[in-house]
Order: structure tokens, then C-alpha cells, then sequence
């Protein structure tokens, strides 16, 4: 139990600033490296360090299974949602100039969406691919 | 130079070591050896990328999957030499690949002359984001990008029924037995 002490405080130091590394390489990536697909890496290995340290049961309870797995089409669904949207805004698909009146805003308010939704499918897939398999050696 | 010495030692040595948690390890060594060169070559979001999943996923996903299996890796039942000579004749064809690549970073190269220098020019006017590469891949190239969400989506689908698929079989199978007694 002493070894796991430090650990579990090393850990609980760690996970906040991966979370905020996470987000800010999400909310970030109109300036700076990065997008969707590393934050979404990012906060699903967050989500596998807790639950290496804590147990998957606690992971679990943090992350529910069922939505990390509704997660997957989620993500998907709010990527192709904003291309069908600028449809309805009487553009192209995925053209996100119509979003906002002012074209470039737009493309702003587009990119930041479809990261989130890429965000959401990498994470989802990664946390629902490790519970299944954590969960396969009981 | 040293970085790709030092990962050309560490997969002789995934090679030689017959524990798989020590081949566990190097590989996730490899990994960060990979995410560095990537540093080198300016490419941090791919280093990023290489770093979270190459060093820290795969490497927790192997890590369960040795705790299914035995930790040494058994003799081969076959011999290795077709395998051997598979892997001499894919190296060689892929470095006489590499024979004809434009030399590096010249500004002649075709990814400098092409649809570059229009998203260069273009970028910040037409989406106000000032990293061209996020510009281009979530709005000039968003179609390849909602591709690639997909890719993950059904790939991510795919295992997840595959891992989970024997488990349900046999839920719905003990109903049936029951309703049939």
C-alpha cells in the first residue's frame, strides 16, 4: 500500500494538468499545434492513468461506459450535423461561411465545432475500446 | 542523427528479447523516441499524437493484453526464412522509394507549388485562424477530415463488437435455454 501512495498522489497531481493540456490544445488549435485528435488522445490516456491507479471500477463510475460508447456516433453525428446545417444556411456541405453572417466568423464557429466533434469520437472509441478490453480478464 | 541510432538499437532489441513486457516497454521507448523526431522535424502535432497514443494508449492496451496471455513469447513453429526474405524485398522496395523524394525542405519541392502558397495567402482572411494547418484540415479540407472521423468511428466499432461480441452471444443465448426448460 505504501508504493501505491505514491502513485495515487503523483496521480491526482497529474490529472488535472492533462485535462487542461487537453483542452487547451482543443480550444487552442486555431493558434497554436494541435486539434480534435490529440486532445482526444489526450483525455482518453488521462482516463486510462485513472483507471490504472485507481481501478476500472472508479474509472467507470467516473466515465460511465454506456456514454463513453455513445460517444462514438456522437462525435460523427456533430461533425456531419454542422455540414448538414451550413446545408440548411443555404451553403455547401461542410461550407461553414454561412454559418455566421460574416464569413470568416463562421469558419471560426465551424472549425471549433467539428474539433469538438472529432474530440468527442477519438475519446469515446479509445475509453469504450479500453473498458471492454480491461473488463475481458475477469 | 543520435535519436535514429538510438531507435534502430531499441528495435534490435525488440527483436532479440523473448519477454514481452520487456518488448512492451522498449516499444513504448520507441514511441517517444519517434514523438521526438518528430520535435526535430517541427511537426509537434503529430508528436503530440505519437506521444499520447504510440507511448501512453497502445502501450496500456498491450499491457492488458499481456495480462490475458503468457509474458514470454514461444518458439516458432515455422521456420523464419520466407518471413525473412518478405521483409528484405518490402525494405528494398521501400528505400529505392525513397530514392526518387524531392531532396528535403527545397522550395522548389511540388508541396510548395502547388494549392500550399493559395492556403498561405488565403487563410486568414477567408477563416481568421492563424495556424493554416488547422485551417486546412478542418475547413479547406473538411470533407477528408469528417472521412477521418468516420474511419475511427467504424474502426472503433468494429473491435468494440468483436471483443464484446461472444459475451452478448451468450447472454442471449442462456434466455433461450431457460424458456426452453
Amino acid at each position: 500500500m505504501k508504493l501505491d501512495l505514491i502513485l495515487i498522489v503523483s496521480t491526482k497531481f497529474l490529472l488535472p494538468f492533462i485535462l487542461m493540456f487537453a483542452l487547451y490544445v482543443q480550444f487552442h488549435g486555431d493558434f497554436g499545434p494541435g486539434g480534435g485528435f490529440q486532445a482526444g488522445a489526450m483525455i482518453a490516456a488521462m482516463v486510462f492513468l485513472y483507471s490504472i491507479t485507481f481501478g476500472l471500477a472508479a474509472a467507470q463510475k467516473a466515465v460511465p461506459p454506456a456514454i463513453a460508447i455513445k460517444m462514438v456516433p456522437l462525435g460523427v453525428l456533430v461533425f456531419a450535423g454542422v455540414g448538414v446545417y451550413a446545408m440548411f444556411k443555404g451553403g455547401q456541405f461542410l461550407n461553414y461561411s454561412v454559418l455566421l453572417d460574416d464569413g470568416p466568423s463562421g469558419q471560426v464557429i465551424g472549425i471549433l465545432l467539428v474539433e469538438i466533434g472529432v474530440l468527442i469520437t477519438v475519446a469515446g472509441t479509445f475509453i469504450s475500446i479500453f473498458y471492454t478490453f480491461a473488463g475481458r480478464g475477469r | 542523427m543520435v535519436l535514429l541510432t538510438l531507435m534502430a538499437a531499441i528495435t534490435i532489441g525488440i527483436v532479440r528479447i523473448r519477454n514481452l513486457f520487456g518488448v512492451v516497454v522498449l516499444s513504448a521507448i520507441y514511441s517517444f523516441l519517434m514523438a521526438t523526431v518528430m520535435i526535430v522535424l517541427d511537426a509537434v502535432d503529430v508528436s503530440m499524437t505519437e506521444a499520447a497514443i504510440g507511448a501512453g494508449i497502445s502501450t496500456v492496451l498491450m499491457l492488458g493484453a499481456l495480462h490475458l496471455t503468457k509474458t514470454f513469447e514461444s518458439d516458432p513453429i515455422h521456420s523464419q526464412i520466407p518471413a525473412l526474405l518478405i521483409a528484405i524485398v518490402t525494405a528494398s522496395f521501400l528505400v529505392f522509394g525513397t530514392i526518387d523524394l524531392p531532396p528535403f525542405g527545397e522550395a522548389g519541392n511540388p508541396v510548395h507549388i502547388n494549392v500550399a502558397n493559395y492556403y498561405l495567402e488565403n487563410s486568414i482572411a477567408q477563416t481568421k485562424v492563424p495556424n493554416v494547418v488547422t485551417s486546412v484540415l478542418a475547413s479547406y479540407r473538411g470533407f477528408d477530415t469528417l472521412g477521418e472521423t468516420a474511419v475511427v468511428f467504424t474502426a472503433g466499432i468494429g473491435v468494440l463488437l468483436l471483443l464484446r461480441g461472444r459475451r452478448k452471444a451468450k447472454k442471449d443465448k442462456d434466455p433461450e435455454r431457460q424458456n426452453e426448460a
